[in-house]
């Protein structure tokens, strides 16, 4: 079952910052849920193709042709923080 | 009888005939909502001055007799994770508070290209997670038959703002029973088309490959006008399927013939509540009773459904949803010691409790030396849901059943039990596994006044059918003309 190393270390994976309370709640709640999924473990699968979609489609390609995109200005106007022209952030790489 | 208890054929003959004119039903619904929106809370956003200008347009048009669209005049209310140009789309979470798309969805711009009347964006479980919509990070929605209880979720915003009669018609988002089940809860009609046959461009992604819109009406024929707007072809979509649109609107009102209608046992056994089992049975009559036939099938591993939907949604959710980053757009933590600490603090702070479980679920299902134990094995269990859906229809044409075990249960009432929670969607969420089309419509009362839903699925692409299979139903009934009154 889930430990709390476990939920630790899925959490930096998900890049979500839990709480000491929420790192509780949340082996115990997910404990549950895994769990009952076990109750898959009873289905013969051998020989069963697995199913990513149902849609009956393949591979759709479109010309590659140059059009009009989202302008810059619209593309920049929920960033939580810009310059007007990129998306900044902080800063990446150390001593630079 | 006031405009607002009008079904939208009914507002659609008003409008042509000149009894009323947009603006006035546009603004007989906006009282409405201004009357008892704040017992509800179905909206999140209310959009009463452009709405009114859309009405005026149309009656303007309408007046130099030019050629209107099919829901010209009519008001719609969309679920807050359709972007709505230039209105805020904020998924019910704080991630997104501030959120104002830059473009429409491919079914907005259809809406609009149908002249219908945009009223507001309607509340939501947060990122459409959850079946009662108290994980909305927004706002409280209420169950219009009983304010104490939910409306169900993850599109109870849009169900209760129909059944309140505060739209005629409104569109949801269903990925394991977001429409159906809400629309069970309170009374009114919802469908889930066929994977494919609605476009997702402009959908807050959830679950990729179960997402499915579709429409809200108070009876078959308002869902049946609403989805043949919606329906169709979107290049934006590449599963968006490239097939023609029956004109669902007119066909709706033909009864089938010969019709066959499965009905699954295992649905009225554990978990049930006796008063929806009751209503069911009694709904399935109503069909033998027009000359149906009534035919057992079996769906053996639909009871692996709830399972196989927990693993694959929550898996698909944690990839869509690491786009919300602080970076791009969205909400950005304001402390943090580093680029990675950035994304680790906003993610924490933008989202709720049960998006931040299913994230973590999804993640743990998909990391290294889990996949196949969890992930793979809900795809294959997945197919074989299906390939039990591809057997029954080869001997009937519907299959009848509860929408949901329950009806609408109290605010509060599981909302710490998630487990408990998800299995209130036990009987829709084969559907979205197998892509195939269902419909909830009103078939009855418990003893308390609280409605219950029955449930038709089709096979894929088979909307019409469905439809008149479930007009045929509420055509010798009448729990759809009931309008809660609070």
């Amino acid at each position: 079952m889930l430990t709390r190393e476990d939920v630790e270390k899925v959490a930096g994976l998900a890049r979500l910052k839990l709480t000491e309370e929420e790192i509780s709640e949340m082996a115990d709640k997910l404990c549950q849920v895994i769990s009952y999924v076990t109750v898959l473990d009873e289905v013969d699968v051998s020989n069963v193709e697995p199913m990513a979609h149902v849609a009956d489609v393949a591979n759709i390609f479109r010309e590659d042709a140059v059009r009009e995109s989202l302008p810059r200005e619209a593309a920049l106007d929920n960033a939580p923080k810009s310059d007007g022209k990129y998306f900044l952030v902080p800063q990446i790489l150390e001593n630079a | 009888m006031s405009i607002s208890e009008l079904t939208t054929a009914e507002l659609q003959s008003g409008l042509q005939a000149g009894t009323f004119s947009a603006v006035e039903l546009t603004q007989s619904y906006l009282d409405a909502i201004s009357r008892r929106e704040e017992s509800v809370g179905a909206f999140l956003t209310v959009c009463g001055e452009s709405a009114l200008s859309q009405a005026a347009a149309v009656d303007a048009r309408r007046q130099s007799g030019e050629q209107l669209g099919t829901l010209a005049g009519i008001p719609v209310a969309l679920k807050d994770n359709i972007c709505t140009a230039g209105t805020k789309t904020t998924c019910a979470s704080r991630m997104l508070e501030n959120f104002v798309p830059p473009y429409d969805a491919h079914i907005v711009t259809r809406l609009k290209a149908a002249d219908a009347v945009l009223v507001g964006k309607t509340n939501l479980d947060e990122y459409a997670m959850g079946s009662s919509t108290e994980n909305s990070a927004l706002g409280k929605t209420r169950n219009p038959w009983d304010l104490q209880r939910t409306p169900g979720g993850s599109s109870g915003g849009s169900a209760a703002s129909v059944a309140a009669r505060l739209t005629p018609l409104s569109v949801g988002s269903d990925t394991g029973g977001s429409i159906r089940q809400p629309a069970s809860f309170c009374g009114v009609v919802g469908m889930k088309p066929t994977y494919g046959r609605v476009s997702r461009y402009g959908l807050v992604a959830f679950a990729s490959s179960l997402d499915q819109i579709g429409p809200f009406a108070t009876d078959v024929t308002g869902a049946a006008s609403l989805l043949e707007v919606l329906a169709g072809h979107d290049e934006r979509d590449s599963t968006s399927v490239n097939r023609p649109v029956p004109e669902y609107s007119r066909s709706v009102e033909q009864p089938l013939e010969g019709l066959r209608v499965g009905v699954v046992q295992e649905h009225f056994a554990e978990g049930i509540d006796e008063e929806v089992a009751s209503s069911i049975r009694a709904a399935i009559e109503v069909y033998r009773s027009l000359g149906a036939e009534i035919v057992d099938v079996a769906l053996p591993h639909s009871k692996y459904g709830v399972a196989v939907y927990y693993l694959i949604a929550s898996s698909e959710a944690s990839s869509n949803l690491a786009r919300y980053d602080g970076v791009h757009y969205g909400h950005r933590a304001s402390e943090f010691e580093n680029m990675v600490d950035m994304y680790a603090a906003s993610r924490a702070e933008g989202f709720g409790d049960e998006v931040k479980r299913r994230i973590m679920l999804g993640v743990y299902a998909l990391s290294e030396g889990y996949s196949d134990q969890y992930y793979l094995k809900a795809l294959k269990v997945r197919r074989l849901i299906r390939n039990d859906f591809d057997a029954a229809f080869k001997n009937v044409d519907v299959i009848a059943g509860p929408t949901c075990p329950t009806p609408a249960f109290k605010i509060g009432e599981l909302v710490d039990d998630p487990l408990q929670m998800y299995l209130a969607d036990v009987y829709t969420i084969s559907a979205n596994l197998a892509g195939i089309p269902g419909i909830s419509v009103p078939a009855g009362f418990s003893p308390a006044g609280l409605p219950i839903g029955l449930q038709l699925l089709a096979a894929p692409f088979e909307e019409e059918k469905l439809l008149r299979a479930a007009r045929m139903f509420e055509r010798e009934t009448d729990f759809h003309t009931k309008v809660p009154q609070f």
